[in-house]
């Protein structure tokens, strides 16, 4: 009777449980895509199952803030993407994700990744465009550093602005150089929980690279 | 053991369950176009895929039973559908509808280029793109000549649009008229715009077929948007051989209200006493500006803005007397101009929406013409010509006016605009001895109507109702404008509208007994935009009624006047196939004809030209800081004609006529701006150099005839060239810098 009562709990126990583990495996299968996928389309179908995550789960906000990222990340160099309409996309993505979040580091995270969507429509027309988007990419990112100063994502795209700035608008590797240093540190002092943003080591140790 | 058997069958089921279902299918939107990427799912799970390329989707899922399939896509409406997954494959087709948004509707743009940081397709020119047009002097009249429709008129002030002639040009700022846009005409020269193109945020041009909410010009309505808050607090100082002049910007520290004023301080004594000019200055050139503003922002997120500007000018100028042979005619200008600008525009909830303008401005002008023999001692000669050559002119023009538009949001993103104005114009009028008071009520009260049928097809419908007590007559003018988009970023609009305009007061103080001049504007556009390229077409045909004569000497003026105008116009603009380069390339074809003032019969107009080009270069060299700008401007030649009273015949007729050269211009800028590279810098400074006509082409506008007609004089310009050099300093915390630091 004790075995029978208890493999009925076990049964009401499965699905419950099986809903957080089928959420951290869809997590992880997808995650793991981020080595994988290459072209936009790829991306975007990335993006798209990210979000059907979030949908689904309803109190995360993890999978909206990767559908987000999925949509970033070819944007910086493929030029055929209109970046203010997959800005637009990604606005609502994290629009989405703000609600869910549990504390200032996850707010911070989707700072940054507005600072980014900011800079990839800045990044269309300098010239004509810093004094808009320029300035609200600065503006998140101002923000994201009072919310947790420790992030070295943060860091890391500041250095990454800093490098990518004209030496004659006051940017340039050498500048760029220290703050991308303390962005590595942060890196190696970084301890991220299960799932959580952790991108950024490589590729600041190899801008930091070409400071050298 | 019963128990245990049934939960062995259940786990079975469990697995039969977890089988693989197929669903596919087709997704286009309504006018049968694949929409890519759009995300399909199955609500409430992680199955779901997105729309490839070719507007198909498939996917597989697990769940079993009754579901909610969704597709949903920014800017379309979300598609549900219920679904029962059983064990067969599903294939479901999907036609999606795109919401109405303001970002993707199609705007008109017959007619019109908007320019500054109008979020439109029609976004053509902004303040810097004014300011650096090469040999423009950053004038706003200077750079809009390079846009097609107006012609290269060099020897007088204004935009003469498409066969009409400057002052059937308007503009208008924050909604109201302004009186006097320019510096009072001095014979055979262009004078400036009184206004910076650094005042306003937005420009639209229109060359025809504009809004009902504008009216009183027959060819064009120039609408200027003053800018908001400023960025920031900053001094400013001018330096240069020709202008001094500093101001200061205050935003207060909350960013919700600022205040400012300068004071600019021009005497061309330094600078024609270097550079020649044909007419010999008994009063060197000098302009006092003084300008003030302040500028609140209400609870609501609307705005109330207040601007008044006062200008002094005081010239005089000699030139050699076409009449004789050695007398010269000198004519003197003393100007005082004062304008008022306060504007205040809200939101009121609820989809309601005001513009609120009141504007007060008075133009004094103390105007002194003199024959003078060569110790310029005053001479009266009596003869035909000379009694015409000495007189004295005392003119004051007021003009105090209110305009209200109430806006109304409809369904969708169709909204309603209406509302009235009311100007009241003092002009007094003093030629020598005769005197003329002349004052008007002009009330007007207008409708119109943005309709939005799809994101691709709108259309703009109005009309305004005038009232002048000075003709004491009335008129309804219709205005309809569609546009229809054919592609991202392309569409066709047209534009029909009918346009009155009071007879100028020149006229008005010799009859009053006039009624309205009037123009009918056709307009049909083809415009193509992407990705910093703008490719537009226009062909337009005007019809002119009751255009204002004077058939005999003695006679007053009548509103026998007819003609028309018909054109096709070109604009090509590339900011993205060069780096760092901006190019724009106009061209306008204009056939034109009118039977106005004393012309005996239909002419073409001696400012109009068929055949007008301009091309605007701008070249940006981020490592030596430095920007340089050429403007090449090209017109085949002018009409010019002797026109005089046959006294036999009883009417004007044309004595002799002829034709101008054609019109060549290159115009040059440079802009240095060294302290782009020091971020921290407080001092902001920009230095320009530029020159007019580089290659020293002497133009001929137009030919003056002396009093028999044997004697015909070409009208250039004062002098060959102008050059410019300018030194403009701004300090204050440059957070620009900042913001290029963190995100370049």
């Amino acid at each position: 009777m004790i075995k029978i009562f208890t493999a009925i709990v076990l049964l009401a126990a499965v699905p419950a449980l099986a809903q957080s583990e089928k959420y951290t495996e869809a997590m992880k299968a997808n995650l793991a895509k981020f080595g994988t996928v290459k072209t936009t389309e790829e991306y975007q179908a990335l993006a798209a199952t990210f979000e059907r995550i979030g949908d689904a789960e309803k109190t995360e906000w993890l999978p909206y803030y990767y559908a987000g990222i999925a949509l970033l990340t070819p944007a910086w160099t493929d030029t055929k993407v209109d970046k203010d309409a997959n800005a637009t996309k990604i606005k609502s993505l994290l629009d989405k994700a703000d609600p869910l979040t549990k504390d200032n580091k996850d707010k911070a995270e989707l700072l940054a990744a507005r600072n980014m969507t900011a800079t990839q429509q800045m990044l269309v027309d300098p010239q004509n465009r810093w004094m808009t988007y320029g300035q609200e990419g600065g503006n998140y990112l101002k923000q994201a550093k009072e919310l947790d100063p420790e992030n070295p994502r943060l860091a890391y795209l500041e250095g990454a602005g800093i490098f990518g700035t004209p030496e004659q608008f006051g940017g340039g590797k050498a500048k760029a150089k220290p703050v991308l240093e303390k962005a590595v540190e942060l890196f190696k002092a970084e301890k991220p929980e299960p799932l959580h943003p952790q991108w950024g080591l490589e590729i600041a140790e190899s801008m930091l690279a070409q400071c050298q | 053991m019963k128990k245990i058997c049934l939960l062995a069958v259940s786990h079975v089921f469990v697995l039969m369950l977890h089988s693989q279902v197929t669903i596919s299918g087709k997704l286009k939107d309504n006018r049968g176009r694949t929409i890519p990427g759009v995300s399909i799912s199955i609500k409430d799970s992680y199955d779901g895929t997105i729309v490839d390329s070719l507007g198909n989707y498939k996917f597989t899922t697990t769940e079993k039973g009754e579901h909610i399939l969704t597709a949903t896509n920014i800017g379309y409406k979300t598609i549900e559908e219920k679904i029962v997954i059983g064990t067969t494959p599903i294939v479901k087709d999907f036609v999606m509808k795109e919401e109405l948004s303001e970002l993707k509707a199609v705007t008109v743009v017959a007619g019109s280029f908007a320019a500054g940081d109008v979020k439109r397709a029609a976004t053509v020119l902004n303040s810097i793109d004014v300011a650096t047009v090469g040999g423009g002097n950053a004038d706003i009249t200077n750079a809009l000549r390079t846009l097609p429709g107006a012609q290269q008129v060099g020897e007088q002030e204004g935009l003469f649009v498409r066969g009409g002639a400057g002052y059937e040009t308007k503009q208008f700022i924050d909604g109201t008229l302004v009186n006097n846009p320019y510096g009072t005409s001095i014979p055979d020269i262009a004078t400036r715009g009184r206004f910076s193109p650094f005042l306003f945020k937005g420009t639209v041009f229109t060359t025809g077929g504009y809004s009902a909410l504008y009216g009183q010009a027959l060819s064009s309505a120039l609408i200027l948007e003053s800018i908001d808050l400023p960025e920031r607090s900053a001094a400013n100082l001018s330096v240069s051989p020709i202008i001094l002049g500093a101001g200061f910007q205050q935003l207060a520290d909350n960013k919700k209200s600022s205040w400012g004023v300068n004071y600019n301080y021009v005497n061309l004594f330094a600078y024609f006493n270097l550079v020649k000019q044909t007419p010999d200055y008994f009063r060197m050139p000098i302009v006092q500006n003084a300008d003030a503003n302040f500028r609140i922002k209400t609870k609501r997120g609307g705005m109330i803005k207040y601007y008044t500007t006062f200008d002094r000018t005081n010239v005089g100028l000699r030139r050699p007397d076409i009449d004789s042979a050695d007398m010269k005619d000198a004519f003197g200008l003393k100007n005082l101009s004062w304008y008022n600008n306060l504007s205040w525009r809200e939101n009121f909830g609820n989809g309601w929406r005001m513009n609120l303008g009141l504007s007060y401005s008075t133009n004094h002008d103390d105007i002194t013409q003199e024959l003078q023999d060569q110790q310029n001692v005053k001479q009266n000669i009596d003869s035909a010509w000379g009694t015409i050559k000495n007189f004295v002119i005392d003119n004051r023009a007021d003009l105090s006016q209110m305009k209200v538009v109430m806006e109304k949001r409809l369904f969708g993103i169709s909204a309603i605009r209406f509302g009235g104005e009311y100007m009241h114009f003092y002009n007094r009028n003093v030629f020598n001895d005769y005197k003329v008071n002349l004052k008007e009520n002009f009330s007007s009260i207008f409708a119109e109507t943005d309709i939005y049928v799809t994101n691709d097809l709108a259309a703009k419908i109005g009309g305004r109702y005038e009232y002048s007590s000075i003709l004491q007559k009335a008129n309804i003018a219709p205005r309809i404008s569609f546009a229809y988009k054919t592609g991202p970023g392309a569409q066709i609009s047209a534009a029909y509208g009918l346009f009155y305009q009071k007879p100028e007061t020149n006229q008005l103080i010799w009859t009053t007994n006039l009624g309205y001049t009037k123009a009918s504007h056709y307009i049909l556009t083809y415009q193509k935009s992407a990705n910093d390229r703008i490719f537009r077409a226009e062909a337009y045909y005007k019809g002119y009624d009751d255009l204002v004569k004077n058939e005999a000497i003695n006679a007053s003026f009548n509103n026998n006047g007819h003609g028309y105008a018909r054109g096709i116009e070109f604009f090509w603009r590339d900011r993205k196939t060069i780096k760092n380069f901006d190019y724009w390339v106009s061209y306008s074809y204009l056939d034109t004809k009118r039977d106005y003032l004393n012309y005996p019969e239909r002419m073409q107009p001696n400012f109009a030209t068929p055949h007008t080009l301009s091309i605007v270069t701008k070249r940006f060299f981020m490592d030596i800081k430095t920007g340089f700008n050429f403007t090449y401007s090209f017109a085949t030649g002018r009409p010019y004609y002797r026109i005089v009273f046959d006294e036999g015949a009883g009417k004007f007729g044309v004595t002799d006529q002829g034709k101008t050269k054609p019109y060549h211009n290159l115009g040059f800028s440079m802009n240095y701006v060294p302290s782009i590279g020091k971020p921290n810098a407080k001092t902001f400074w920009v230095l320009v150099a530029s020159v007019t006509n580089v290659l020293g082409y002497d133009p001929v506008f137009n030919y003056n005839y002396s009093y028999s007609g044997l004697v015909k004089q070409p009208v250039g310009l004062p002098a060959k060239r102008f050059y410019f050099i300018g030194a403009f300093f701004s300090w204050g915390v440059d957070r620009t810098q900042d913001a290029i630091n963190n995100n370049l």
